[in-house]
């Protein structure tokens, strides 16, 4: 009961932040807050239908159907194993990689299929950022920043610099390293390490950020500052987050959803899924009954 | 009911006297595989310092008797030999080994993996008739292509089977990376998998040149040797191994001389490469996370 309480009260206090801090976001998003998720508006850029992944003829997860919101921080809760990555890379089709994979059901960005596009365009425009940093150990600090325009042909070095600069700000970053640019990415600690990460995949300006666990290899204050970081971005991005952490969901997200055994349980504002769960299922793991 | 997991002060004492044994089981055997090579280097130095010139390099065999010459068209020919064949032998190396890595699948990669094995168990002996067989017959003479050519088929799969293994040591995250950027597969390949492995490739391609600089068995079908400078590609060339063998069989005292100073050429000739690549390439660190 105890831990049940914090949580509210961490999950209030961060709304009332969030919404303080990020007003044009809100006023631009027409529809009832509901929690409702089944009408498609035109703030849902990225939606989901009847979704599947299988490995090996094996369900992982199955029956997800969910919308992601434009200029919204969606957080994706649940227990390990309960198939949270698997839906996350399956937006981007990076289970392509994977030849075992069979990915079913429909995947909409702005109304096209995602499963007819091509994978590389797909990835364009859905970034990623993965659980543990994984900068190109080969490169410089710029050049993992510049990495993603210079693998699609961007050549030019006044704008390759721009680029590195724009982005490194936007990961908070830049003040930290605009001195030693020329030095291996792998001379970083963890913390900066991810945040490169997320410069490099802002540098190539995705529509879409996907986070898989960003933090999960962090300690508190690099997990601090790439949650900053996260309300930063979603006023400019469509985000969707991973995480273990129920606290951070509260946090960093607007809305969330809530998986188990490879189904989607509940989805909805982040503040009503806290307060106010209407599952079993969902009320039980955020109040630590499992998970 | 509590219970208590507890490690007695002799298993300790046991286990502390087990970890110096084995630390010097280690250190005793990087000694003994040490021996033979610094004997060896100091032996073929020893022997065949007396006939190291300036001459040696410079000048072709002398007819039996004379004293003096040199083999300088041996070691034309053995670098030449050995480039020709790691031209062909590289490229062709490492591509079947980043298709291996990156794109072979079913049936037909793994037919091309397991043939690669046996290849690479392939006596140089066979290889040299084999090519005596495709090259030389069909051609009417030896040549320096079929003492490429049988090289080349020497170090294929070694650096094939190097460079594969050391592409899958690449953690799965960085391609993952490079393709959630938009990159196409062969980008991703090529930029940041053969970059983050390139060391260990060069160092597997080295691996590879060096073994094949010594092969004598294939050229004696192939290249076979030449007293005087070779006269084009597609005739007989001398090389090193075969010149080293055909004096230290003879019966003279400064031919015996002069196959030692070849042999101390040829291990410098390797080890000079092995520097210099080493050197060039020393910028691409490779650096796995875990």
């Amino acid at each position: 009961m105890q831990r049940h309480d914090d949580l509210i009260m961490t999950e209030e206090q961060t709304h009332s932040d969030n919404t303080s801090s990020t007003p044009p976001a809100e006023t631009g998003v027409k529809k009832s807050d509901t929690g409702q998720h089944d009408a498609p508006t035109k703030s849902e850029r990225l939606t989901v239908g009847n979704l599947g992944v299988a490995f090996s003829g094996n369900s992982a997860i199955r029956n997800i159907t969910m919308s992601f919101r434009d200029g919204k921080a969606t957080a994706i809760i649940g227990p390990s194993g309960c198939g949270k990555s698997t839906l996350l890379r399956a937006l981007n089709r990076m289970h392509d990689i994977i030849p075992t994979a069979k990915v079913t059901g429909e995947i909409l960005l702005d109304g096209e299929n995602v499963m007819q596009m091509d994978a590389v365009t797909v990835r364009r425009r859905i970034g990623m950022v993965f659980q543990k940093p994984n900068p190109f150990p080969t490169m410089s600090i710029f050049d993992n920043a510049v990495a993603g325009l210079r693998f699609n042909g961007i050549t030019k070095r006044s704008l390759l610099k721009e680029v590195a600069e724009e982005s490194l700000m936007k990961s908070a970053l830049w003040d930290e390293v605009k001195d030693r640019l020329k030095q291996p990415a792998m001379s970083l600690s963890g913390g900066q390490q991810q945040r490169l990460c997320i410069a490099r995949a802002l540098a190539v300006e995705p529509e879409i950020l996907l986070m898989d666990e960003p933090t999960s290899a962090l300690d508190p204050i690099a997990t601090a500052k790439i949650e900053e970081l996260i309300h930063e971005l979603k006023t400019s991005y469509t985000i969707v987050i991973v995480t273990h952490n129920m606290q951070q969901a509260a946090r960093v997200s607007d809305y969330t959803a809530f998986m188990y055994m490879g189904e989607l349980v509940e989805t909805g504002k982040t503040r009503s899924i806290f307060t106010n769960p209407t599952k079993k299922q969902t009320e039980d793991y955020i109040t630590g009954r499992f998970g | 009911m509590e219970r208590r997991i507890t490690i007695s002060k002799s298993s300790i004492a046991r286990r502390k006297i087990i970890n110096h044994i084995m630390l010097g089981l280690c250190a005793l055997s990087v000694v003994l595989a040490l021996i033979p090579l610094a004997l060896i280097m100091f032996y073929t130095v020893k022997e065949g310092i007396s006939a190291l010139n300036w001459d040696f390099f410079t000048h072709l065999p002398k007819p039996v008797g004379e004293p003096g010459g040199g083999m300088a068209n041996a070691i034309v020919g053995t670098l030449t030999i050995v480039g020709m064949a790691s031209l062909i032998g590289v490229p062709v190396g490492i591509l079947s080994g980043v298709y291996l890595a990156e794109f072979g699948k079913g049936m037909f990669a793994t037919v091309i993996r397991f043939l690669t094995e046996v290849m690479s168990g392939l006596p140089s002996i066979i290889v040299g008739i084999f090519v005596y067989t495709i090259v030389v017959k069909p051609m009417g003479h030896f040549s320096a292509y079929a003492g490429a050519v049988s090289l080349a088929i020497l170090m294929i799969p070694t650096i094939t089977k190097t460079t594969e293994e050391l592409l899958k040591l690449v953690p799965q995250t960085l391609r993952e990376a490079g393709l959630a950027l938009g990159a196409p597969k062969w980008i991703v390949t090529t930029r940041v998998v053969i970059s983050a492995a390139a060391k260990g490739i060069i160092t597997g391609m080295m691996l590879a040149i060096a073994r094949i600089a010594g092969e004598t068995a294939p050229l004696l079908f192939t290249a076979l040797n030449n007293r005087f400078w070779h006269q084009g590609l597609d005739q007989p060339v001398a090389s090193l191994p075969v010149q080293i063998f055909t004096y230290a069989v003879a019966p003279y005292d400064d031919w015996h001389a002069q196959a030692w100073a070849g042999a101390t050429v040829l291990i410098m000739m390797v080890f000079i490469l092995s520097v210099v690549v080493r050197v060039v390439a020393g910028g691409g660190k490779f650096t796995v996370q875990q």
